[in-house]
């Protein structure tokens, strides 16, 4: 069965108190240089049947109209390929 | 005969009694409706309560936007349907988008609970008529998601056709843009707001004032001489 992954990220100019707490927790736990944090969400769908033009059309209305509010969230839309050796 | 206010409960909806006791004690009869039903029983006006509906999974509002009883709610509400959504109702009218903008989390990242200082914007919606513009108002706030966004096009069209019917007064407790606390559609009759008139409408409980009680009287008043 493919994967697809659907990324959600907030908007660039939207605030997120939940990656600025992140980011300032990070010096504390010894973890230093990072400048800024993010949070975002990260769907993986299993899709039936073939991951075609279709298909990801499909994904990508389900996307725009559920996963994310585009009046604040920009998504992406990508087919996780299989690694090399492994499943 | 007395005007019918339809009250919504989805799955995790807390305010659902308190919202048909403030519309039965300004005089209506409060009609419960369940989110699984598309049919609204014919009531005259809605209601969605606060709460936490679907557990806020993905997004505050988000799912009920899809349970069967919205559709119905977004079609009368276009038809001029009176509709008023408070806390997650507004959640869930901004994810319809019968009003525009959406709700985040508070810029502080706790759970606000307290009674909030208001004023009213705009007292010629279908559900503020009972209220004078610029008249300020005191009822409880309670959310974590309650910081009010919008791109600056949007703000400015909100406040150029005086669209923002709340502001909060005394401090602004979530980070909202313009400290808006609630907005109203173009036409006046879906108005949304993040705290709650409908736990301040008797004198025995809360801030011991009913300053949210004119939500209901304005609707009904608004009912009956239609």
């Amino acid at each position: 069965m493919a994967r697809v992954v659907v990324d959600v990220m907030l908007k660039p100019e939207i605030l997120d108190p939940q990656g600025q707490a992140v980011q300032r927790a990070l010096p504390r736990l010894g973890f230093e240089g990072i400048a800024d944090v993010r949070q975002g969400k990260r769907f993986e769908l299993e899709v039936e049947g073939p991951v075609d033009e279709a298909a990801l059309a499909r994904i990508h209305e389900m996307a725009e109209t559920f996963l994310a509010n585009t009046v604040i969230e920009d998504f992406t839309v990508r087919v996780d390929e299989p690694a090399e050796a492994g499943s | 005969m007395t005007a019918r206010i339809g009250v919504i409960t989805f799955p995790g909806t807390l305010d659902d009694r308190d919202t048909q006791r403030a519309v039965r004690v300004a005089g209506a009869e409060a009609v419960p409706l369940w989110h699984r039903d598309k049919d609204l029983k014919q009531v005259d006006a809605v209601v969605l309560p606060g709460g936490f509906s679907y557990g806020d999974y993905l997004r505050a509002g988000s799912i009920s936007r899809f349970s069967p009883v919205m559709e119905t709610v977004i079609e009368q509400a276009k038809a001029g349907m009176p509709v008023l959504g408070i806390c997650n109702g507004f959640q869930v009218l901004t994810e319809t988008h019968l009003l525009p903008g959406a709700m985040l989390r508070n810029n502080h990242l706790h759970f606000i609970c307290r009674d909030q200082k208001l004023r009213v914007e705009n007292a010629n919606t279908a559900w503020t008529t009972d209220y004078e513009a610029g008249q300020e108002i005191s009822v409880p706030l309670k959310n974590i998601d309650g910081r009010y966004v919008a791109d600056e096009r949007t703000l400015d069209m909100l406040e150029a056709e005086g669209r923002v019917a709340f502001r909060y007064l005394d401090g602004n407790p979530n980070g909202s843009l313009r400290d808006i606390a609630g907005i109203t559609n173009e036409a006046g009759n879906v108005v949304g707001l993040m705290p709650h008139p409908e736990h301040a409408v008797e004198p025995l409980v809360g801030t011991g004032r009913t300053d949210g009680l004119g939500f209901f009287t304005s609707i009904l008043k608004r009912l009956v001489n239609a």
